[in-house]
């Protein structure tokens, strides 16, 4: 017993000292923190030169003359701090804490679904929110916890930063919920482009060419298309993508807009003509590498693998710009592949492009909150993004100059001569179909197990209605 | 057969079924060991066995089918084999058997490929995907003017002193404070006795993710938010009722009259429990101990809500996240990333094995 | 303690005694009060501290364990000092108190909290209101959840699904668990034995599903097969596939992942019963053998009689575990392909669906469906005598 006292004092006392040392630390800084509080005092100051625009009037331009410095603004999101594209944020906001003072702390994760609806419930919602599914915003704006951008930022502003495509897809149930940051092409076909060349393949304009080249590769002895849409609790959403271009190319966009806000329900001909053509492709086991069967099973990062092969097993693959991140080591941009437009299939509805992207949401009305919002409004926000590759800046002001790699420059390029762009439709409907009766039932009948009608009856039932 | 042999012949049943058994369990495991020191691309298109020996038609002569004029829409002959380009494309043996005529490629770009079948290994091992889950990777961007800078990422140790430090607390507390308990519940009588072991019970079905809001709202009135204690407690917290469950099951079991005797000699339920109890139940201690440490080591969720918001405290399994990558393009990597975050956690076992010997009760039973 | 003693037996005057037992009410509170000020103390340390990480590493780990000791031996000389009485009614709460208080906290007052959100619509009770303005609010829906959650076709998959886990994964995994602990026991290398069947357990969730992706991994038939199943299979002949998303024979595709589960769980259930088994004396064991059973009379009349409290112990743990069973579901399909269970569809309601109200319902019938196993265990308890 005498030896358990003994440590326990033993204990006692270390506690004790090291509390003590942790007081002293705590006092000598407080005083640090006390003259963040005087610039306010002093009341224009010059503002640094700093490479990117500046809203007038706004709180950037008062954060530049200082008067934020040392705050902390929040921000959380569905990508790691410490994972390639996490850096890349950090890297596009430290611009913003140089010329500012005002310190970004980052904190997102891969369960970002769940940790935002936690800490939003419980009231310990982050500054701001950095939303890959602009769909699952909804849920916050009905809550009454997003704050307006419109209610700081002028519409001059706004309307010369972006698209007004772009403004209207971040307006939500009337609130403008957000801004754009970034964004990855969608209608991009991936080939491989040394082969190709060789082969003396065509790249096709129209859809008509395009059906004309599967037919060509398929008689070659190859199959045209690499299709794959494994991806785990996600499986189907590549689907769901192809779902969405077919949409934009067979029908108008005002059915596409009301097909995405739920009022075109998906049994209806419009829509099922949609999954119909690209199911004339995906079940043809002369089109698909490996045949139907296989393309509910493979991984959609493993699936363009083939068409690297020496020489390739499949030519043709559909994806956003950022499947780049899952080609082999050493498969270089330009030579072993390269992309382009994914045809338009009736010429009457232009040459439509569908994106997806990260919106930023703001829940703490604070001045430097309000500041790092301004900021995302300029394409520099996402220069690491521009920089490294995987994302391009979703403002029209972005130049093709910032861009540091061709391929992205290039399709940006393609998207600057879209006719039309539109958001990632499952990425906007409510979540319990965006991500989840939509992927899982389309799934269903890719994988045969399930008919068209009877996917998008259930489809239909599980959206929500109040 | 007589005892000793029949005793022998037992002995290697049974060291030989184990053996088949462990097999079995192992082979997953080892199977990404194996493939944890291969390259990307080689984990991508071959499977890990091939580090075996093993039979592989190799190349031994190319010949260039529109050199040679064949026309594969009729049925062709090459090298002595006669077929469709279709036969071809799977693979024809030569009339002699020893070699395979296969047509690679389309009827456009092809080659034609005189194959044998020869015995080979893949030993093209490297400690590339170890490198890169400890050290951290490099990040690459390229700036208008063509210009590339390369940023490096951090290494992994201070991930790994985060989730000691929230590991070990959350192990100890929660057992010390359900030993208690079980003890409790064993040995003592008092009111609300059964209403509150059934509550512990009925606790042990609840998902966690239930109390996170509840927590963090409390916690934020607290400020208890993203420190340690926020961590520890949450741990304790969930891990509590499972605890007692299982401490309760071993503590009850011991024998009565050895309690009985030490009440005789006028000790108090604190020091019958300090003296007699805690050192017989070690062996339900270490291993609960090793549960509780692993389930905590690999948490992320519950780290993620109360230690998150502050990148300072980076945990192993966050940095497991995050080499994957924002869309798991660099899946591979987990496979050295698993034999790392799994190094402490197999050490922890390690030591604590010894704690599992027999006889602790017989011995004092009988004293 | 002595000199108290005899002061005790010597001051019998009211006012002294009165005296007395104020001054040891005071020391009680005193000490715990003292003690709670040197842990706060540590509390803002941890909290506030700007030290290396290595220290506040050490010191919140003794900090953390000694604390939490410091705690319980400081009330306990309290509720000892007190008339004897006192400290027989007051002792038992001192040792399951805190584990009481803790659970209520975290999770038994969360459970309430579920259960009353489960009686609203997909937002929740309205914020700011009072009780009976909640309640008459046309959020209120009473138990239509509940009413949802026993028709719509997902849920009842997700309860079928859950009856093939508890069945197939808590059996099998008890079952592999006994055999491998008799049989470690009794062989010649058990500690290299018990450490490799343990392994998987100390791999994380994230690690397992990628180990399995070797094994389930599917490629077209004709390419080289990355997964060890389909290159036996394709070996032999046969037709690979994704296994797990093998949606022709739903629901026995739940197999392949319910034997991922017993993969990791038959090392949870070694480690205890090996824990038990050793707890059982050499003499009787000795005395069966000299009685000429053999080894599997031994195992049956024997061993299993004598753990018979732990198998049911850890035949509890896993039953519930399965009950809950979670993130191998999530990462391997995401509940497609006829693989739903509770709590994916919980996971997907309370946080992809933003469905507050069905989530928290589907949470409170997951307890309900323990209340077998609560009402056996109860029973046992019953059974348990204490001083």
């Amino acid at each position: 017993m005498k030896r358990w006292f003994s440590i326990l004092v033993l204990l006692l006392l270390v506690v004790f000292t090291l509390t003590a040392c942790g007081n002293e630390t705590a006092t000598t800084e407080a005083p640090t923190a006390a003259p963040t509080k005087a610039p306010t005092e002093e009341p224009t100051k010059e503002a640094p030169d700093v490479d990117f625009a500046v809203m007038p009037g706004g709180f950037l331009e008062k954060a530049l003359t200082g008067e934020y410095a040392g705050t902390t603004v929040t921000v959380d999101g569905a990508m790691e701090g410490n994972d390639p594209d996490g850096v890349k944020f950090d890297r596009g906001v430290a611009a913003f804490e140089e010329a500012t003072g005002i310190d970004v702390n980052y904190i997102g994760n891969k369960e970002f679904e769940a940790t935002i609806s936690v800490r939003v419930d419980a009231g310990d919602a982050p500054d701001i929110a950095d939303f890959p599914q602009p769909g699952k915003v909804t849920q916050y704006v009905q809550k009454g916890v997003v704050v307006d951008v419109t209610s700081w930022m002028s519409e001059e502003w706004l309307s010369q930063q972006y698209n007004q495509s772009w403004r209207d897809m971040a307006t939500i149930n009337g609130v403008e919920a957000g801004v754009f940051h970034r964004f990855n092409g969608k209608s991009l076909v991936w080939y491989p482009k040394d082969d190709w060349e060789a082969a003396g393949y065509a790249i096709p304009t129209t859809w008509d060419e395009l059906m004309a080249l599967n037919q060509q590769i398929a008689d070659d002895g190859d199959t045209p298309w690499c299709i794959g849409i494994e991806s785990g609790a996600a499986t189907g959403w590549a689907a769901t993508d192809w779902t969405e271009e077919m949409m934009l190319r067979t029908t108008s966009l005002e059915n596409y807009d009301a097909w995405v806000a739920g009022t075109l329900p998906f049994d209806s001909p419009e829509v099922k003509n949609a999954i119909e053509t690209w199911s004339a492709l995906w079940f043809n086991d002369d089109y698909v590498f490996g045949g139907r069967s296989s393309i509910v099973s493979t991984y959609f990062g493993d699936s363009p693998a083939p068409m690297f092969e020496e020489p390739p097993k499949c030519w043709m693959h559909k994806q956003g710009n950022f499947i780049t991140g899952f080609f082999p080591e050493g498969a270089k941009a330009g030579v072993d592949y390269g992309f382009f437009y994914f045809p338009p299939v009736d010429e009457a509805y232009g040459k439509p492009f569908l994106v997806a992207g990260d919106v930023m949401v703001m829940f703490n009305d604070r001045p430097e909150v309000k500041a790092l919002m301004e900021y995302f409004t300029v394409p520099q926000s996402a220069s690491g993004f521009l920089e490294g590759g995987g994302a391009l800046a979703a403002h029209q002001t972005a130049t093709p100059d910032m861009y540091g790699m061709d391929m992205e420059r290039g399709i940006a390029e393609l998207v600057a001569k879209a006719t039309s762009f539109r958001f990632d439709g499952s990425d906007l409907m409510p979540g319990e179909v965006g991500a989840g009766s939509f992927w899982e039932q389309i799934s269903s009948y890719v994988a045969g197990s399930i008919d068209l009608d009877t996917a998008v009856k259930e489809i239909d039932a599980s959206w929500p209605r109040p | 057969m007589s005892g000793t042999t029949r005793k022998r012949f037992g002995k290697f049943v049974v060291n030989f079924s184990l053996f088949l058994l462990i097999l079995i369990w192992t082979v997953p495991t080892l199977g990404i060991l194996v493939s944890s020191f291969r390259h990307r691309d080689a984990i991508a298109t071959s499977g890990w066995w091939n580090v075996l020996p093993h039979r592989e038609w190799q190349p031994v002569r190319e010949i260039d089918p529109k050199a040679e004029g064949f026309d594969p829409d009729s049925v062709m002959e090459i090298e002595g084999a006669t077929g469709t380009f279709e036969e071809f494309r799977e693979g024809i043996e030569s009339p002699d058997g020893k070699h395979r005529i296969t047509w690679i490629g389309n009827k456009r770009i092809g080659r034609v490929e005189v194959q044998e079948q020869v015995w080979t290994v893949d030993w093209n091992f490297s400690l590339d995907n170890y490198k890169q889950v400890w050290g951290g990777q490099d990040f690459e961007f390229t700036k208008a003017d063509g210009t590339v800078e390369i940023v490096p990422g951090d290494d992994m140790s201070r991930a790994f002193l985060n989730s000691l430090a929230v590991a070990i607390p959350s192990t100890v507390i929660p057992i010390l404070i359900a030993a208690f308990a079980a003890y409790g519940f064993a040995w003592m009588r008092f009111p609300g006795r059964r209403g509150m072991f059934t509550m512990i019970v009925a606790l042990l079905a609840i998902p966690l993710q239930i109390a996170l809001v509840p927590i963090l709202r409390d916690y934020k009135t607290l400020e208890l938010n993203g420190t340690f204690l926020a961590i520890w407690l949450a741990h304790t917290g969930f891990g509590l009722s499972l605890a007692t469950y299982l401490l309760y099951n071993f503590i009850s079991g011991l024998p009565r009259e050895m309690l009985e005797s030490a009440f005789i000699d006028g000790a108090s339920h604190f020091t019958v429990f300090t003296w007699l109890i805690l050192p017989l139940s070690v062996p339900a201690l270490a291993s609960f101990a090793i549960f509780q440490f692993l389930w905590v080591w690999n948490d992320y969720l519950v780290a993620l809500v109360f230690l998150g918001g502050n990148p300072e405290f980076e945990l192993v399994t966050q940095r497991m996240a995050a080499i994957v990558g924002a869309r798991g393009q660099d899946w591979h990597l987990l496979t050295a990333g698993a034999f790392i975050s799994m190094a402490l956690p197999l050490l922890v076992f390690f030591l604590l094995q010894r704690f599992f010997v027999r006889g602790l009760l017989a011995g004092s039973i009988k004293g | 303690m002595d000199f108290l003693s005899k002061f005790r037996e010597r001051s019998q005057t009211p006012m002294v005694r009165l005296l007395s037992l104020i001054a040891r009410v005071l020391f009680a509170v005193a000490i715990p009060a003292i003690a709670f000020y040197v842990l706060y103390l540590g509390f803002l340390f941890l909290r506030d501290s700007e030290a290396s990480r290595g220290t506040i590493a050490l010191v919140a780990i003794v900090w953390g364990v000694g604390g939490v000791a410091i705690l319980f031996w400081i009330f306990n000389s309290f509720v000892e000092r007190m008339p004897a009485a006192w400290t027989a009614r007051l002792q038992p709460f001192v040792f399951v108190g805190p584990a009481i208080a803790i659970l209520t906290w975290y999770l038994t007052l969360p459970a309430l909290r579920t259960f009353w959100i489960s009686c609203f619509d997909r937002n929740g009770p309205p914020a700011g209101l009072s009780f009976v303005e909640q309640i008459s609010s046309n959020s209120f829906v009473g138990l239509d959840n509940y009413v949802a959650v026993f028709t719509e076709r997902l849920m009842l998959e997700a309860f079928r699904n859950n009856i093939m886990w508890v069945v197939f994964g808590s059996t099998l995994s008890v079952a592999f668990g006994l055999v491998f602990a008799v049989l470690a026991d009794r062989s010649s290398y058990e500690k290299i034995a018990k450490s490799l069947i343990f392994l998987p357990m100390a791999i994380s969730f994230v690690g397992a599903s990628i180990i399995w992706n070797f094994i389930y991994e599917y490629r077209p038939a004709g390419q080289p097969q990355v997964g060890l199943l389909n290159s036996i299979v394709a070996s032999f002949g046969g037709v690979p596939r994704a296994w797990p998303q093998w949606v022709e024979i739903i629901p026995w595709n739940n197999l392949f992942l319910i034997v991922i589960v017993i993969w990791l769980q038959a090392g949870f259930a070694m480690v205890l019963f090996s824990a038990a088994l050793k707890g059982i004396p050499e003499e009787l064991i000795e005395a069966g053998r000299i009685d000429g059973a053999n080894e599997i009379q031994i195992f049956f009349n024997i061993m299993i009689p004598y753990i018979q409290g732990t198998i049911i112990t850890v035949w509890t743990t896993i039953i519930i575990f399965t009950l809950k069973i979670f993130d191998v579901v999530w990462v391997m399909t995401g509940g497609q392909f006829g693989t739903h269970v509770i709590a994916t569809q919980f996971y997907r309601q309370s946080f992809t669906a933003g469905n507050k109200g069905f989530g928290s319902a589907i949470a409170i019938v997951l307890l309900i469906t323990v209340i077998p196993v609560m009402i056996y265990n109860l029973r046992q308890f019953g059974k348990q005598e204490a001083f």
